[in-house]
């Protein structure tokens, strides 16, 4: 009798930690499955074109401003930052080296894929929490058309094509960025630095002969992250209950789970790419 | 559509039949044991209070969820055996009109109402077009005021309209009505109504009305049944109905017809 108590919390205990591990594993299998099917719709008739088009536009050109001018102040303070440190050194020439090295491999396309879940993933969940809590969605299923060809693969094409290209575009920006601080504030001479660029961009080696380690590195990594973007906004925004409040939770659960997992994905997928490419 | 031999997509089959319906959902039974018939061409509301599970029942006959048991035959097809391109193909014949109108909010009523058009058939833009307008006319709207203003811009009863033509512009088998007076005035309440009943004339189809408005049932339905609690409680004509002594049913008709 005396254990009775203990006894009778520990069932409890035990069912709290068992209901968490279940709903993270439902969740998971519940992520993967719309991974899955979002596959099998994209490779499968009708495309919807016009709204990949759409999306294209939501995702790539509404991001332009904002990662033009995340490439240009990251690649500014990189340069200010590195010139206080190097100078001490006498190795000014070496910005160009840091600025490129960085940016190129990792600040590019983490803080392109950051500001753009930002700005895009949020609106995607919004938009298709909103789209669900007024039954939007089930309007589109019972018209015959199935959600996730209609809704969430032209939102991951258009992740999976225009982050790179964002990619790209935050990396010259950044380099351009690096070089007005290199000119302007450290005397050096715009080519000193651009070679400086390019001899950190050809140190890890090419493959195909012209295309430098570092570049593929840099654009392998933006694909996954615009998936993991499009693909976690659709996830939650999908799930979304609970009226205009839950709309709210959608989006910002999207943006929060999504830079985890794209902060995380970077560290494997890192490791990974340097193990098939430079070792 | 695959036929297993179950006397499936006969024209006599009854449009929807539920047999023994249950569901829970959240630990709650939402449907207990629900069974019914809906005959071609007939008209039957779906009375009860809020949360009785009127719209559950709507979603099962869509396909939109499945029952924990039971089974409902839609157009004599059983849903659990048809599979997932089946159902789409069954509800093409099917129009549902939303309790909140569900139209797409960044499109304009004429998008709205070609959706279903564009999505079933290869008409061209100007047949499509036609359509719409002509679909458009009958729910009582004039085509060239509306056709390009969004969703956003119409009072609720237009929206309503632009729903209700949505969901009749490809002409189907049957329509599902989810609560269409709820959240309207008494006087766009009477039109809707009306509406539902000029439709049924005209374009001789099914229908299932749910509603928790008792002058709406009585008013659009060739019979009516009453849901408490999950369980059907009554079904029959609305004349059957205001002679039922059934408690259930006499307290719900009194609170409807004198509040």
């Amino acid at each position: 009798m005396s254990k009775q108590p203990h006894q009778r919390g520990r069932p409890r205990e035990d069912g709290w930690i068992l209901a968490s591990l279940k709903s993270a594993a439902v969740r998971t299998d519940e992520y993967f499955t719309l991974l899955w099917r979002s596959l099998r719709a994209t490779f499968s008739r009708p495309f919807y074109v016009d709204d990949l088009f759409q999306q294209m536009d939501t995702v790539g050109v509404a991001s332009l401003w904002i990662v033009i001018l995340t490439g240009l102040f990251t690649g500014m303070v990189l340069a200010l930052q590195s010139a206080v440190e190097m100078e001490r050194f006498g190795a000014t020439i070496y910005i160009g080296r840091l600025v490129g090295a960085t940016t190129v491999r990792e600040l590019g396309p983490v803080l392109t894929a950051l500001m753009v879940t930002g700005r895009a993933g949020s609106g995607m969940a919004a938009q298709l929490g909103s789209m669900e809590v007024t039954e939007q969605v089930d309007a589109l299923e019972t018209m015959g058309v199935n959600p996730i060809r209609r809704l969430v693969v032209p939102r991951l094409l258009a992740g999976v094509i225009m982050m790179p290209i964002l990619t790209v575009i935050t990396d010259l920006v950044s380099i351009v960025g690096g070089l007005l601080i290199a000119v302007v504030k450290l005397d050096l001479s715009a080519t000193l630095y651009l070679r400086s660029v390019w001899a950190t961009l050809q140190q890890t080696g090419f493959i195909f002969r012209y295309i430098p380690i570092d570049f593929v590195q840099g654009l392998v990594k933006p694909v996954a992250f615009g998936g993991i973007m499009a693909l976690t906004a659709c996830y939650y925004g999908l799930r979304t209950r609970g009226g205009t409040e839950g709309v709210g939770r959608s989006a910002t659960k999207a943006v929060v789970t999504s830079s985890v997992l794209i902060l995380a994905t970077d560290y494997f997928l890192t490791q990974v790419l340097i193990t098939l490419l430079v070792e | 559509m695959t036929d297993d031999g179950n006397g499936a997509g006969e024209r006599d089959e009854p449009m929807v039949r539920a047999e023994n319906v249950t569901l829970s959902l959240g630990g709650r039974r939402v449907l207990d044991g629900v069974s019914f018939e809906l005959t071609r061409g007939e008209s039957l509301a779906i009375l009860g209070a809020s949360g009785s599970g009127k719209t559950t029942l709507l979603r099962l006959v869509l396909a939109l969820a499945e029952p924990d048991e039971g089974e409902i035959w839609v157009a004599g097809y059983p849903l659990s055996r048809c599979s997932f391109e089946d159902i789409l193909k069954l509800r093409r014949d099917i129009g549902m009109v939303f309790q909140g109108s569900a139209l797409f909010d960044s499109m304009s009523v004429l998008e709205n109402v070609a959706f279903p058009l564009r999505e079933y058939t290869d008409l061209p833009d100007p047949e499509i077009r036609e359509r719409v307008h002509e679909t458009l006319r009958i729910v009582d709207l004039d085509p060239d005021q509306v056709e390009h203003q969004l969703p956003a811009e119409l009072s609720g009863g237009m929206q309503k309209r632009v729903a209700i033509a949505r969901a009749i512009a490809p002409r189907p088998d049957m329509l599902l009505f989810d609560e269409p007076t709820g959240g309207l005035d008494p006087i766009t309440t009477r039109t809707i109504n009306e509406l539902i009943v000029k439709l049924r004339e005209e374009l001789g189809v099914s229908a299932i009305v749910v509603t928790h408005d008792i002058r709406s049932a009585l008013h659009t339905a060739d019979r009516v049944a009453l849901l408490h609690e999950g369980r059907l409680v009554f079904v029959g004509t609305p004349a059957e109905m205001k002679e039922s002594k059934d408690d259930y049913v006499q307290e719900f008709l009194g609170e409807a017809l004198f509040t």
